[in-house]
């Protein structure tokens, strides 16, 4: 770990005015993916902003009847929130699946959204990765490369976005809030909020420099049945080979998200179309345009397999 | 002169059992518990402010480090001291060590220390150690055994035992069978995963160095430390009364006790030093993967004729061959026999022993075979084990087993298992899931160990115990323990044990699932001596003397033990030294292990339901540790069955999933239902403790049992661990 200075933020405007000051600066939530990547220098920041004093951490009703979740909303206090239990049960069910108790304890909802990938090779420093050093390869192609994506990927990364919770927001339609240095304040639908990698995949998202997030967003309940499907190769405190995150409407209609095989949650609304169809004409859909490498091409009829399990469990 | 044990044992002050056999809790558990018992990283006790070594691992896996600029790392904060290679001086090689553990220039594996850079503070050490810079001339090496077959070879005898074996006519016989298996499994390389990274603090007095270390082999360690750092044996004391997990990785000197010995050196001051997660996987030993051909055949009437196990394994220059047909020599009848161990030239981090090494991976394979065969005959597969079962060496049937009851492992686990409700592969359906059952035979060698002790009687009736075992996480504290209390007729409450320290004599320490049985019977010698003393010292005759309820009594007369030592303790040292029973008489330990799982018909995760072990493993000297035991190594062979391995770049040389994220091991939610049984037995063959070992037993066959367990549910039959959903997925059932 680099030595950093550190200080403590008033105000969302300020912390991200600071954040804009200084060369390197990072802000910390709860700490628990900035920590273990600064631990090994993967993440070198000369400077933190702490934005746990914020007053981000409240989840309020929306006038159009949808919530709007404080970034700094624990993700254990999400997960248990009264309404989103009962109108956004796919999100409270992801959150449940991910990471451990302790950890939601302390992991915040922006820095959930915000979580770097978890392919081997970025954490092995003395490993070419273009995301960690750009321009140095990628070590993962041609390499050990089970857990990793096979759609939206590119020549250069083909890392996942290792998030539950992004993956139930995607399905949900949530929308980011954010301040910029300047205090100016925008949105940012989810579905554009996370970038491909292409040829510059160390840019992972839409944010700018020192912009903060503020909250997240979620429109009125959509209904239907919400299912949240992790699979895994222990039953517990393990990412996500892959995840399908669901809600199915009574008339068959519905939306579908999935996680564990793409640089973001992965959802492609033309696919949807299909649902009525079933499993494989949905999955088709969303894998389209696959280039699994030999060690994830399972992911592929894994996802269409348990797609079909979870419709099956949401009609039944 | 030690006690030899020549002949079996006879009746002894042990067979009363009013302690030993007790499920008493572990006598050091409320120090763990509390976070009282402080391990070597924390030995705040005995070193005062120690400096801090940070360990720095090689980039490549196998070349030459062309330069090392440690000029900036030097400069940091707080940096005291670098050592590398070059600077370290000359340095030895360890005898139980294949690889430097300083290296550079050559590098001879992935994340082998070049570096160790030593500061104020951890976080000043980690941060200086990030500014080295290291320019490598990166070699190819071989990193994939599958690729080596063709160039493998016969390996060096290794512990006594030839790689090649051979009875009667295995080719004709197999040839010749009505029923026949040949297939190939493979198991891949797993990672101990304790707790506990390798750690190590050290002090320098003069030229004497103090190493208070997390290890399981005291001596070993002392005698490689010495070596590695060219002192005399006696300038060297390692001190490990805690360990926190060990199972085989800690069996010998690594790294952290090198390297925290050399920084203290250059820094002038203490160091301690343990190795970052990361580093544990490439820098330390491993158990290493197999590919394994297994051959039987056999009658329609379920006899086998033929039974023949290859096994082919790969290691650094000088490294061993992991034997994964050890069982296979021992394990069930047939004229007609033949195995062969061959090894190929890896440049992967050293492969060594975890638990159970040999066993482990050959039971794996060997017990899917038998279920295969089984399947071929049309057999229940605990009937034609039970019909295959012998009570004599198959090699040599001369030669008895001590003791065998595995058949009746294999019946009393049947009832209790309700095995006869299980159906066909692919028949019996729980909602989303398919739910089958499986079984395999547990075996394990029972190695014996010369051991031995110091014991002292003080005159409150105290007695403390010291020998250099260890404890780790075993119950070594408890059971050395209760045979004292059993054998001078006091509660545990009196006893002090005092272990895992140099300076107290040589022990069995933790390994090969000796320790149990061979440090109790050190101490059990030592207590013999000491029961002399003090019938002596009270006026007793020695032969007659009987000890019960805190006093000695012989010819009607009665002393209580508290008063016989005056000012001096009366203080005795004695071990055991094993004869070749061991050789005269097979002897190993028995169990069988049934799980019943369920495997999502849509997904192919495969969760196991509950699992039952029946073990008969001679006295079992603590039912609760040893429960604690078989448990965890169930819980192991779980892991090994399901989902731990270490992946292989093949290309780059190491292990790329080194952190507890990537390699994963069990967890709770993994192991819901866990049920043990020991056959109540005693093996007057093994020591006079009449005891075996179970540690190792436990995690033998169980990987096998959950792959049978999966066919039986899928009808899907897996050849190579772990049995991950993608290997079943494409030959599930339509989802619905
Ligand atoms: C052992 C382990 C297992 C895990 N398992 C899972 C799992 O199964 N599923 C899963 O989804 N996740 C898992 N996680 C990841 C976990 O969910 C994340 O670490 C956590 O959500 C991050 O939140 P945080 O508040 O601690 O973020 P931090 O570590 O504080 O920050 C993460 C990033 O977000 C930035 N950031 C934080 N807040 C803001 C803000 N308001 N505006 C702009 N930038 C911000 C930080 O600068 C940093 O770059 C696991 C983590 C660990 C350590
Ligand atoms: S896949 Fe992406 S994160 Fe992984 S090594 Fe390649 S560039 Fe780095």
């Amino acid at each position: 770990m680099k030595a950093f200075s550190y200080e403590r933020a008033r105000t969302p405007a300020e912390a991200a005015a600071a954040a804009a000051e200084h060369e390197d600066a990072k802000f910390i939530a709860g700490g628990t993916n900035l920590l273990d990547l600064m631990k090994l220098e993967i993440e070198t920041p000369a400077h933190l902003i702490d934005v746990n004093g914020l007053a981000l951490d409240t989840i309020e009703t929306t006038p159009e009847g949808g919530l709007k979740i404080g970034a700094l909303v624990r993700n254990t206090d999400l997960a248990a929130h009264k309404r989103v239990r009962k109108d956004y049960a796919l999100l409270t069910r992801a959150l449940m699946a991910g990471a451990s108790g302790q950890l939601r304890n302390k992991a915040t909802t922006a820095g959930n959204l915000l979580q770097r990938t978890r392919c081997p090779y970025f954490y092995d420093t003395a490993q070419p990765c273009n995301k960690r050093s750009p321009g140095s390869g990628c070590a993962a192609i041609g390499g050990f490369s089970r857990q990793l994506g096979l759609v939206g990927v590119s020549d250069a990364c083909i890392a996942t976005h290792p998030s539950d919770m992004g993956v139930a927001m995607r399905a949900l339609d949530a929308v980011v809030e954010t301040v910029k240095p300047d205090g100016e304040t925008r949105t940012i639908p989810v579905a554009e909020f996370h970038r491909l990698p292409g040829d510059t995949p160390h840019v992972e998202n839409a944010l700018e420099k020192g912009e903060l997030i503020t909250a997240m967003t979620l429109p009125a309940p959509v209904g239907g049945k919400h299912v949240y499907r992790k699979v895994r190769d222990r039953a517990s405190y393990a990412f996500a080979l892959i995840s399908v995150g669901a809600v199915v409407q009574p008339d068959g209609t519905g939306r579908v998200a999935i996680g564990g095989v793409a640089p973001k949650p992965w959802r492609v609304e033309a696919a949807e179309a299909d649902m009525k169809r079933g499993a494989k004409a949905v999955a088709d859909g969303l894998f389209a345009n696959a280039r699994p490498t030999h060690h994830n091409e399972f992911k592929r009829t894994l996802a269409e397999r348990t797609l079909g399990s979870v419709l099956t469990e949401a009609r039944g | 002169m030690p006690m030899k044990f020549n002949e079996p044992a006879g009746a002894n002050p042990i067979d009363r059992q009013k302690v030993i056999g007790k499920p008493f809790d572990r006598i050091e558990g409320p120090l763990k518990v509390t976070g009282r018992a402080p391990y070597a990283y924390e030995r705040h006790d005995a070193v005062e402010n120690p400096a801090v070594g940070f360990v720095v691992g090689a980039g490549i896996a196998k070349g030459r480090i062309k330069s090392i600029d440690v000029t900036a790392a030097r400069k940091a904060p707080g940096v005291l001291a670098v050592v590398t290679a070059e600077t370290a001086g000359k340095l030895g090689l360890g005898k139980y060590n294949i690889a430097k553990l300083l290296g550079g220039p050559e590098i001879d594996h992935y994340h082998q220390a070049i570096a160790v850079v030593v500061a104020e503070s951890f976080e000043q050490a980690r941060a200086a150690a990030g500014l080295l810079r290291v320019d490598y001339a990166a070699e190819k090496g071989v990193f994939d055994l599958r690729g080596t077959k063709d160039t493998s070879v016969k390996p060096k005898p290794s512990g006594g035992d030839e790689p090649d074996s051979a009875k009667g006519d295995f080719a004709g016989a197999f040839e010749a069978a009505a029923v026949k298996l040949d297939e190939t499994y493979t198991t891949p390389d797993h990672a101990h995963a304790m707790m506990e990274p390798h750690a190590s603090m050290a002090s320098w007095d003069g030229n004497k160095v103090t190493v208070w270390t997390s290890n399981q082999m005291i001596d070993w360690g002392v005698s490689d430390l010495a070596k590695t750092l060219g002192l005399p044996k006696e300038n060297v004391r390692l001190v490990s009364p805690y360990v926190g997990g060990g199972f085989g990785g800690k069996l010998f000197l690594r790294a952290d006790a090198v390297l925290a010995a050399l920084g203290a050196k250059a820094a002038g001051r203490p160091v301690k030093v343990a190795l970052p997660r990361p580093l544990v996987f490439n820098n330390t030993t491993h158990r290493p993967a197999t590919v394994q051909r297994v051959r039987i055949g056999a009658g329609r009437d379920g006899k086998i004729t033929a039974i023949g196990h290859e096994t082919w394994s790969g290691n650094l220059p000088n490294g061993k061959p992991e034997n994964a047909i050890d069982q296979t020599r021992l394990l069930y009848a047939g004229a007609n026999r033949m195995t062969a161990t061959r090894l190929a030239l890896l440049n992967l981090p050293e492969g060594n022993a975890m638990r159970a090494p040999g066993e482990a991976p050959g039971l794996m394979a060997l017990e899917i075979a038998m279920d295969e065969m089984a399947g071929k005959l049309g057999m229940d597969p605990v009937e034609f084990r039970i019909l295959n079962d012998t009570q004599v060496d198959p090699e040599n049937p001369e030669r008895k087993f001590s003791q065998r009851r595995l058949s009746e492992c294999f019946r009393i686990g049947s009832g209790r298992f309700g095995w006869s409700a299980r159906k066909q592969p692919g028949e019996t359906r729980d909602g989303r899931w398919l739910v089958g059952m499986g079984v395999a035979t547990a075996f394990r060698g029972n190695l014996v160990m010369k051991s031995a002790a110091r014991a002292r009687l003080a005159a409150d009736g105290r007695i403390t115990v010291e020998t250099d075992m260890t404890d780790i996480g075993t119950g070594t504290y408890t059971i050395i323990a209760q045979t004292t209390a059993e054998m001078l007729g006091v509660p545990l409450t009196q006893i002090d044990v005092k272990l895992g320290d140099s300076a107290f004599p040589v022990s069995a320490g933790s390994g090969g699932q000796w320790g149990a049985n061979s440090a109790t019977s050190g101490v059990y010698a030592c207590c013999v001596k000491l029961r002399e003393a003090i019938a002596r010292q009270a006026g007793l005759d020695p032969l007659k003397a009987d000890f019960a309820d805190g006093q000695v009594t012989a010819d009607g007369k009665s002393v209580a033990l508290a008063g016989v030592a005056n000012a001096r303790d009366i203080v005795v040292e004695d071990g055991i030294e094993f004869g070749d029973l061991d050789k005269r008489y097979a002897q190993s330990t028995f169990g069988a292990h049934f799980v019943e799982i369920g495997v999502d018909h849509a997904t192919g995760e495969s969760r196991i339901r509950r699992m039952l072990a029946v073990c008969a493993a001679g006295r079992i000297l603590n039912p609760k540790s040893a429960r604690s035991q078989v448990i965890g190594a169930m819980t192991m062979g779980a892991g090994a069955a399901l989902m731990e391995e270490l992946a292989v770049d093949k290309e780059r040389g190491f292990f790329v999933n080194h952190d507890l994220a990537g390699y994963e091991v069990p967890v709770h939610a993994d192991i819901p239902h866990q049920e043990v049984v020991f056959l109540d037995e005693t093996d007057p063959y093994s020591s006079p403790m009449k005891a075996k070992g179970v540690g190792e037993l436990g995690i033998c066959g169980v990987a096998a049992a959950v792959a049978n367990a999966i066919y039986n549910a899928t009808g899907v039959r897996v050849r190579d661990y772990p049995i991950t959903l993608d290997k079943l997925l494409s030959a599930m059932p339509e989802v619905g």
